[in-house]
């Protein structure tokens, strides 16, 4: 079991951001994103574009951003739980949380804070019947994790957007057969790209169906075989296969944030904005998450409301003990 | 210049809104003012494809999406031949009147 002294849900700015200001106080944290990155919407979403209203910065690059959080918060050290979804929020006692990931991670924590966003990025799924039969290890997944796993494998990808492409070519040659599924005649997405699976299909090193969608996914256990159907001509073809990755991009669903008691309004948490503390003493929501009186979604709002929570964290954890707020220019940073 | 009628086409039948034309207004933000349970994450920058429609009427009229708005589109495992991505078309003088169906994400 991972402990902490804070767990957050969430790595998007503000997540990453409570990291520098819990380490300022000598708290440490641990962060848990359904993505595989941190970053939150800004790596997700608009990794690319400008942002112009982060103060002190007249432009930055959205992954810039997130790159420069990265490393103020790197001194004190942050663990990360990547691509599994907080299921499940306990408080045993106070100081004492559980939080239980989809996959079963335990994380043990004196202080939880949320900084989900608009809640967790989730896969769109195709409209086909029994997909979760196989999800879960048993041959679907909707993001690629490690993509050593699949190698020596056979796999099919389905979608026809910039990831299902930079996928197709980082992994083909790689696995052991690889086709690429796409609803349309043709590919409208970064033209480079688009090149390269190309040739890959008239080099044989992959097998590329267009026109075509998954109807039916087969399998005793374990994921082996997908049925396809042409959707000009009907026809409908088996592909065996241990792998099915469908990349459809994600859209953000609050999910199981609205089962742990929290006071929701709006699809968002209500918060007291002394210090963003929610109806449950020891739980905070900062960032996108949560709301009140005239909250702004933006990401300066969020870093304000990170460093109210953590002096409140820092009481709620060290009861009767004093502390008085020092400037970083005058206690500099003390790295864990 | 003249107004803009949209119907949409749901379970519960058909609606006509009547939208102005004047105010350079996208569709999304139009729909999401008469209430209806759009995402938008993105704001309207066709990064998310959260407002997507299916035009039923008065596809050929509007002008062709841009290569951004086509590589969204293609992310869709739900894309139809007449799919569009709402916050990607403006009102204006340009804009024919619409049926349309909504196929995005809501809360
Ligand atoms: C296109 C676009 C442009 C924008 N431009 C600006 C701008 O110019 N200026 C500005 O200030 N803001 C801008 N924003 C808004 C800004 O991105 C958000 O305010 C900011 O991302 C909020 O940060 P956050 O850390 O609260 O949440 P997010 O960035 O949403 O991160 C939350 C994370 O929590 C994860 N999560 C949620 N629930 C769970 C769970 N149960 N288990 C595991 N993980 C979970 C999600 O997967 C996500 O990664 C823009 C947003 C978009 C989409
Ligand atoms: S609002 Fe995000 S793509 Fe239209």
């Amino acid at each position: 079991m991972i402990q902490t002294d804070i767990a957050i849900i969430g790595a998007g700015p503000v997540g990453l951001f409570a990291v520098f200001e819990a380490g300022l106080l000598k708290m440490r944290c641990h962060l848990v994103d359904y993505l595989p990155q941190p970053g939150g919407q800004l790596s997700e979403i608009y990794p690319k574009k400008p942002i112009y209203d982060i103060p002190g910065f007249p432009i930055i690059y959205a992954q810039e951003l997130v790159d420069n959080l990265l490393k103020q918060a790197e001194p004190f050290k942050p663990t990360f739980t990547l691509g599994e979804r907080v299921e499940k929020l306990e408080k045993r006692a106070e100081r004492d949380f559980l939080l239980t990931t989809h996959l079963g991670t335990q994380i043990q924590s004196k202080v939880v804070v949320i900084a989900g966003g608009l809640g967790c990025f989730e896969p769109r799924k195709p409209e086909v019947n029994g997909l979760e039969r196989f999800e879960n290890g048993k041959g679907i997944n909707y993001m690629i994790l490690d993509p050593e796993k699949y190698y020596d494998k056979t796999l099919v990808i389905a979608g026809g957007g910039d990831s299902a492409l930079d996928w197709t070519i980082f992994l083909a040659g790689k696995v052991k057969k690889l086709t690429l599924i796409h609803r349309s005649e043709n590919f409208r997405g970064a033209p480079e790209s688009v090149r390269k699976v190309m040739e890959l299909a008239q080099n044989g090193v992959i097998d590329l169906k267009l026109n075509s969608v998954i109807s039916e996914v087969a399998g005793n256990g374990h994921l082996e075989s997908v049925k396809i159907k042409n959707i000009k001509t009907q026809e409908e073809t088996i592909i065996p296969t241990e792998n099915l990755i469908p990349l459809f991009g994600l859209t953000p669903k609050l999910g199981p944030i609205a089962k742990w008691g929290l006071e929701i309004e709006d699809n968002a948490i209500k918060v007291n904005t002394e210090d963003y503390s929610t109806n449950i003493p020891g739980v905070y929501a900062i960032g996108d998450i949560n709301t009140y009186k005239n909250k702004l979604k933006l990401i300066l709002c969020g870093f304000h409301e990170a460093a109210l929570m953590s002096h409140s964290a820092y009481k709620y954890i060290n009861p009767g003990i004093k502390y008085t707020m020092k400037y970083t220019t005058v206690n500099g940073i003390n790295p864990f | 210049m003249s107004d803009i009628k949209v119907t949409v086409k749901s379970d519960d039948g058909e609606k006509q809104h009547v939208f102005p034309s004047e105010m350079g207004l996208s569709l999304m933000e139009c729909l999401k003012a008469e209430g209806y349970d759009i995402l938008a994450t993105c704001g309207g920058m066709a990064l998310c494809a959260t407002c997507h429609v299916e035009i039923l009427e008065g596809y050929n009229q509007l002008s062709e999406p841009s290569s951004d708005e086509w590589a969204m589109l293609d992310t869709l495992p739900n894309i139809t031949p007449t799919s569009r991505l709402s916050c990607q078309i403006k009102l204006n003088e340009n804009c024919p009147d619409l049926k349309i169906i909504i196929r995005g994400e809501g809360q």
